[in-house]
């Protein structure tokens, strides 16, 4: 938890402020507020329909939010020009719920892209890079040169997963990664995550409705609900804050099992 | 930034500094295939120590550097290293340590060529049995459902003949009436030398009741709708959506296919219909402008010159047309697989395919009414 600590006294990377999102009569988020922090792994959850996509969507700018600003980096994206934007959204790595590969694409060739518009690498050596970072997200050396097509939803997880760390990124933004896993891949996964943030200083921003990977790999965790952050902060705090759907949702059957199997000691 | 990573020799010692980042990584892969190229360093010979910033960038060129089995035992040889960075190109080792490249078969130009023509082939013979096969379905389905109205979709087929027949009109109005118009410019052209413009209109209505009001409408449903079926059907079936159709103990033909050919055969005779009408129109309205025909001569010389039974042929080939673009349509829509890339491919080959149908047709259809004398 030394993370949390050190981490509370700098500037966030990311401040979101009074962010409203509105569809019609449909409101999604009334006033949120919201910090990640540098190397810090941030956990979002909240029931189906809280919104936790819709947030992550606003955040990497894919959806321009009814009210409210959202800075990066301290800048506010929608002040920027167009190749301002472009300039930092090359700092995020995004992993979609379902992959979102690009299905004319080799793996090697979905990973090599970014590497090749971006970081300016001739083919060759995009792809060779794009292989270690197939092969460092678990998958094995042949399924380079399969399309997405060919692959189990897992492995196109892995794959996505590659994609959004091709360029290094400073912020991964995590849709629930790992749902459709086995739970063997899925603890690899959280495993990975926690080594990459630890290597690269990676700052990550995880939507999941995975216990294990809270308990695990979150430094802090905010809740999603009532259209706003009810609260964010170490896993501790938020699991005995006063509220009837954390207390369900921590304290539950399941809650109880990841919490057990995280802290075997510390369970009384 | 900061200064890009390099490799300096120090006492037979190779020692790696600076930034091994994804924005130096050209000069570093320089660097390290050059090194590489003379002999690989043993990783003792490697001093890892003062490298600045790593990345996964640079951990693979270090990698490259010193092989990946060293790399994953890096806590023996390096242990100084801060606990993150041995972690990274631990990490990186072991993933990297039992990768094999993928294994690309060698090509030969002759043997691609012919294996190609092969395949082709073959594709085209798949896909006629395949047409045909999926055409028999169709009809069997039909005929099942026909004696049960209880499984007629017919608000399904009411959306369909919206889409497909109210908001084509226009268009095939449009279009034919503008080819009218051109017909009758040519023969106006041909006929003027030999003094018989008057039969301009003989020659507009001939080719429209006859050949152009039918071909047209068919024509512009196969790239408006057969399109518009492989495309919705392609989503679907990219979705599973067919799959849980299946599943559901549903016939995806029965509840998706059959209405949209219905909707069809009833949507081509009624815009052939538009289609002869507003390329006569067309004719007519040229006849008048260019040629001084009055409307009322032309509808005279209508009514004298043209039998009925020119209008019944063209109308009886409409359902026929109908039926194999709407069939073609789905059964492309069927053949998708999950990839954005097949959609197009499948969309493609559903236009090409129900375009040549309709012409092939049409000849055939021509010549064997010709030979009837109808």
């Amino acid at each position: 938890m030394s993370t949390t600590q050190a981490t509370t006294n700098q500037a966030p990377l990311i401040r979101v402020r009074g962010l409203a999102n509105r569809f019609g009569q449909h409101s999604v988020h009334e006033d949120l507020d919201l910090d990640l922090y540098a190397g810090e792994i941030l956990g979002v959850v909240g029931g189906s329909g809280t919104g936790k996509s819709v947030l992550l969507r606003s955040i990497v700018g894919l959806l321009r939010p009814s009210a409210g600003h959202i800075e990066v980096f301290g800048e506010d994206l929608q002040r920027l020009s167009d190749s301002e934007r472009s300039r930092i959204e090359r700092r995020f790595g995004v992993l979609f719920q379902r992959g979102a590969l690009f299905t004319s694409l080799t793996l090697q060739e979905n990973v090599a892209l970014p590497l090749i518009e971006h970081a300016k690498l001739d083919r060759a050596d995009a792809e060779a890079l794009a292989r270690v970072k197939l092969a460092l997200a678990g998958l094995p050396g042949e399924a380079a040169i399969k399309y997405p097509a060919e692959l189990s939803g897992g492995m196109i997880k892995r794959a996505a997963l590659a994609r959004a760390l091709a360029l290094d990124p400073e912020v991964l933004f995590l849709d629930e990664p790992t749902a459709g896993l086995d739970p063997i891949g899925a603890a690899a996964f959280d495993r990975l995550i926690l080594t990459l943030r630890d290597a690269l200083g990676l700052s990550v921003f995880l939507v999941t409705h995975d216990l294990d990977t809270l308990y695990t790999a979150c430094d802090r965790v905010a809740v999603l609900s009532r259209r706003r952050v009810l609260v964010a902060d170490r896993l501790d705090v938020v699991a005995a804050t006063e509220d009837d759907w954390i207390h369900d949702y921590f304290h539950g059957p399941r809650g109880r099992a990841a919490q057990q199997a995280a802290h075997p000691v510390e369970d009384p | 930034m900061t200064e890009p990573g390099r490799i300096d020799h120090q006492e037979g010692r190779l020692a790696i500094a600076g930034d091994w980042t994804l924005v130096h990584f050209a000069t570093l892969k320089r660097q390290v295939d050059r090194l590489v190229q003379d002999r690989a360093p043993s990783p003792e010979g490697v001093d890892l120590a003062q490298i600045a910033a790593l990345d996964t960038a640079g951990a693979t060129l270090l990698m490259k550097l010193v092989g990946a089995r060293s790399l994953a035992a890096i806590d023996d040889w390096a242990p100084e290293l801060p606990a993150t960075r041995r972690a990274l190109l631990r990490t990186l080792g072991e993933a990297m340590a039992d990768n094999r490249p993928p294994v690309t078969l060698p090509s030969h130009p002759l043997k691609d060529v012919l294996a190609r023509t092969g395949q082709l082939v073959e594709g085209l013979w798949q896909q006629q049995r395949q047409l045909l096969g999926f055409i028999g379905q169709v009809l069997v389905t039909l005929a099942a459902t026909a004696w049960r109205p209880g499984r007629w979709r017919l608000t399904s087929v009411v959306a369909q003949l919206h889409q497909t027949g109210l908001n084509a009109l226009p268009i095939v109005a449009l279009l034919t009436f503008l080819v009218g118009a051109v017909v009758a410019f040519l023969g106006a052209t041909v006929l003027r030398d030999f003094g018989a413009t008057i039969y301009t209109v003989d020659l507009v209505a001939f080719a429209f009741l006859r050949e152009f009001g039918v071909l047209l409408a068919a024509i512009l449903l196969a790239g408006r709708t057969a399109s518009a079926f492989t495309a919705q059907l392609g989503a679907m079936k990219a979705n599973e959506e067919l799959d849980a159709v299946r599943t559901l103990g549903l016939d995806p033909v029965e509840l998706l296919v059959l209405p949209r050919v219905l909707a069809m055969m009833l949507t081509l005779p009624i815009l052939t219909f538009v289609g002869m009408l507003s390329g006569i129109l067309g004719g007519a309205l040229v006849c008048l402008l260019a040629l001084d025909i009055s409307l009322i001569q032309f509808l005279a010389i209508l009514q004298r010159d043209i039998p009925l039974n020119h209008f019944l042929v063209g109308l009886s080939k409409a359902p026929l047309f109908a039926f194999l673009v709407a069939v073609i349509g789905c059964l492309e829509g069927f053949k998708v697989s999950g990839s954005a890339q097949s959609v197009g491919e499948h969309t493609t080959s559903s236009v090409v395919q129900s375009i040549f149908m309709v012409i092939l047709l049409d000849a055939i259809a021509a010549l064997f009414f010709m030979e009837m004398g109808w």
